[in-house]
C-alpha cells in the first residue's frame, strides 16, 4: 500500500486543477488589454492604474483594511478565551449552551447572522456604520478561532502547566509564559482566519453596514452586478496576493518558531 | 491576592465571550421572532408594534396583544416561499452529493500519498479559502458565460458546436457550491482517513478481499465520521447561500437566501424576513445539532 496508485495520483491533480484553474484564469485575464474579460488581446497593466484611480474602490478597500484589523483581534482575544474554557473548565454552568453557540456560527447561513445581527442593531438604536460591521465581524469570526486554537490546546501536554503551578506560578502567569508561547502558532493562525474572513465577507456586511462604510467586497459585489470587467479581476488579483503574503509569512514563522524550540529543547538536555 | 487574581481569570476566561456570544449570537434570534409576529409600518423601524419604556407595564401587555402570526399564513399562502424552501434543500443536497463524490477521492488520494507530501497537500487544499469567497464564485462567472472560456474551449477542441447554456441556470449553482465548498468537505474527510490504519486492509486483502469490497467493507465505513462532518459543513451553509445564486443562478433560481435578501433589501418588508429567517432556522435546527453532536464527540476522542 506505500506506492502511491495511479488513480490516486490523478484524483489530487484533477482535484487540485479544479481548485486552482478558475484563480489562474481570473489573474491572468486582469492583465488583458482589452476590456472584455474573456477574450485575450495582449499583456497591459492599465486596469491596475484604473484601479488606484477609482476613488470609491480605494475608500472601500481602507474601511475594509480597519474592519479586519480590528475585527481579527478582538476576535483572537475573545476566541482564544472561549477555546480555554472549553478545554480547561470543562465543568461550568451553561457548558452545553455555551458550546452550541461556538460551533452553530461556523454553520449558520450568513443570510441569517446578518439579518438577525441589524435587528439587534436596530432594537437597541445603535447607527449602522463602521462600528457595527465590526461587532458582527467579531462575533462569527472569534467562534472559528475558538476552534483552531481548541484543536492546539486539546493535543498538547498539560503536564507542562502543572509543572509551572507545581512550581508556584499562578494560574495567569502559567497561561502567559507557559501555554500561550506554546499555542502562538494556533493562535496566529486563527488571526489570519479571522482576518481573511472579515475581508471576505459580503453578506454580513452588507446587512449591518451603514452610509458611509462601505467595504471592499459590497463595492466589488455591486460591480460584478452591473458587469464583469478586468478593473474588478485586478482588485481580486490584489487581494489574492495579499493574502498568499499573508500566508506565506505566518507560515515562515510558525516554521522558524518551530526550528527554535526545537534547539532550544535540544540545547536544554545537552545542558543538563 | 494570587488566589483572587485566579478566580478572577478563569472566571473572566468563560464570562467575557459567553456573554458576547449570548449578546451577539442568541439574543438576535428572540428579536428576529419576535419582529416575525409584527406587522410592516411605514416608519423607522418599518414594523409595529415597537416597545418603548414609556408604555409602562399596561402599555406593553397591550402591544403583545398585537401580535399576528400573519407572517406565517402568508409564507404557506403564497407558493413562492415553499418553492424556494424546496428548491434550496434540493439545490444543496445535490451539490452537497457532488462534493462527496468529487472531495472523497481527493481526500483518498492525499491520506495514500507518501508521507512526506501531506502537509504540502494539505496546505495547497487549504489555500483557495484564503481567497474570497466572492472572488472565486467571480472567476466563474468568466468560464461559465455563453461566450466564455469553458465554451470556446469545448467547441476550439470540437466537442460541442454551439455553447453550452450553464450560466443563469442551476448547474452553474452546483458547480459554484461544489467549488466553493470542496475544502470544507476534503478536510474532515482527509483527518478520519489519514488516522485509518493500513494494516486492516491489508489483512483483508491477504484473507482473500478484492481491493474493491475491502474499500467499501474497510476503509468506508471508518471514513463515516468524516463523510457526516464534511456533508454537514456544505449543506448546512449551502441551504442558506446567497452570493452563488445571485451571482452564478440568474433571476429564474429559487433559493431561500436569495428570497430573504430581496424581501428584505428590495421589498423592505422587515416583518417577513425575519419568518422567513425564522423558518430556515428551524428547518437547519435538526442538522445542525447532529452537527454539534458529531463536533463534540470528536472532541471528547481527542481528549
Amino acid at each position: 500500500m506505500n506506492s502511491w496508485s495511479r488513480f490516486n495520483i490523478v484524483s489530487v491533480v484533477l482535484g487540485f486543477a479544479f481548485l486552482y484553474l478558475p484563480i489562474v484564469l481570473l489573474v491572468i485575464f486582469s492583465f488583458n488589454e482589452s476590456k472584455l474579460v474573456t477574450v485575450w488581446a495582449g499583456f497591459s497593466t492599465k486596469w491596475y492604474v484604473s484601479l488606484f484611480n477609482n476613488q470609491g474602490l480605494m475608500d472601500a478597500a481602507w474601511v475594509t483594511i480597519r474592519v479586519a484589523l480590528l475585527s481579527a483581534t478582538i476576535a483572537t482575544v475573545l476566541g482564544t478565551m472561549a477555546a480555554l474554557a472549553l478545554t480547561r473548565y470543562t465543568r461550568f454552568r451553561g457548558r452545553l449552551l455555551f458550546s452550541g453557540m461556538v460551533y452553530a456560527p461556523l454553520v449558520m447561513p450568513e443570510v441569517i447572522t446578518g439579518l438577525s445581527l441589524l435587528l439587534l442593531f436596530v432594537a437597541i438604536g445603535f447607527d449602522r456604520g463602521f462600528v457595527t460591521v465590526t461587532l458582527a465581524h467579531i462575533t462569527f469570526s472569534m467562534c472559528f478561532v475558538t476552534v483552531v486554537v481548541q484543536s492546539r490546546l486539546l493535543s498538547f501536554d498539560r503536564s507542562v502547566e502543572e509543572a509551572a503551578m507545581d512550581l508556584g506560578a499562578t494560574p495567569v502567569k502559567t497561561f502567559f509564559e507557559v501555554t500561550l508561547p506554546i499555542i502562538a502558532p494556533a493562535v496566529l493562525s486563527g488571526w489570519m482566519l479571522a482576518l481573511t474572513l472579515s475581508l471576505d465577507d459580503l453578506v454580513i456586511a452588507s446587512f449591518t453596514s451603514g452610509p458611509g462604510a462601505t467595504t471592499l467586497p459590497m463595492k466589488i459585489y455591486s460591480q460584478v452586478r452591473l458587469g464583469v470587467t478586468p478593473e474588478i479581476n485586478a482588485a481580486c488579483t490584489l487581494l489574492i496576493g495579499l493574502v498568499a503574503v499573508g500566508v506565506v509569512i505566518a507560515s515562515i514563522l510558525t516554521k522558524r518558531r518551530e526550528v527554535q524550540r526545537l534547539r532550544d529543547e535540544q540545547a536544554a538536555f545537552a545542558g543538563r | 491576592m494570587t488566589k483572587l487574581g485566579s478566580a478572577i481569570f478563569s472566571r473572566l476566561v468563560i464570562i467575557l465571550p459567553y456573554a458576547w456570544l449570548l449578546f451577539f449570537f442568541l439574543v438576535p434570534f428572540f428579536i428576529v421572532f419576535r419582529i416575525s409576529l409584527s406587522t410592516t409600518a411605514i416608519a423607522q423601524p418599518p414594523y409595529e408594534p415597537v416597545f418603548a419604556l414609556a408604555d409602562g407595564l399596561s402599555g406593553i401587555v397591550a402591544k403583545i396583544g398585537q401580535f399576528s402570526l400573519a407572517n406565517y399564513v402568508w409564507l404557506t399562502e403564497d407558493a413562492l416561499y415553499l418553492n424556494a424552501y424546496l428548491s434550496s434543500l434540493w439545490i444543496a443536497g445535490v451539490s452537497t452529493f457532488i462534493t462527496l463524490l468529487i472531495g472523497y477521492p481527493i481526500a483518498y488520494g492525499m491520506a495514500q500519498a507518501p508521507r512526506t507530501l501531506r502537509p504540502t497537500l494539505l496546505m495547497l487544499v487549504i489555500l483557495p479559502f484564503w481567497t474570497s469567497f466572492l472572488i472565486r464564485v467571480y472567476a466563474w462567472i468568466a468560464i461559465l458565460k455563453p461566450e466564455g472560456l469553458l465554451n470556446q474551449f469545448l467547441i476550439g477542441i470540437g466537442v460541442i458546436d454551439t455553447p453550452l447554456v450553464i450560466m443563469n441556470t442551476n448547474w452553474a449553482i452546483y458547480i459554484g457550491i461544489v467549488y466553493s465548498y470542496l475544502p470544507f468537505m476534503v478536510l474532515p474527510l482527509y483527518s478520519a482517513l489519514e488516522k485509518m490504519d493500513n494494516t486492516l486492509i491489508e489483512a483483508a486483502q491477504d484473507l482473500g478481499c478484492p481491493q474493491i469490497s475491502a474499500f467499501w467493507k474497510i476503509t468506508f465505513p471508518l471514513s463515516i465520521p468524516g463523510v457526516v462532518a464534511g456533508c454537514m459543513l456544505v449543506f448546512i451553509p449551502a441551504v442558506g447561500e446567497f452570493v452563488i445564486p445571485d451571482l452564478l443562478g440568474g433571476s429564474q433560481t429559487l433559493m431561500i437566501g436569495k428570497t430573504l435578501w430581496n424581501e428584505f433589501n428590495a421589498n423592505r418588508d422587515w416583518p417577513v424576513s425575519a419568518a422567513v429567517a425564522t423558518i430556515l432556522l428551524l428547518i437547519l435546527v435538526v442538522p445542525i445539532v447532529f452537527f454539534q453532536n458529531a463536533q463534540a464527540k470528536a472532541e471528547e476522542q481527542g481528549r
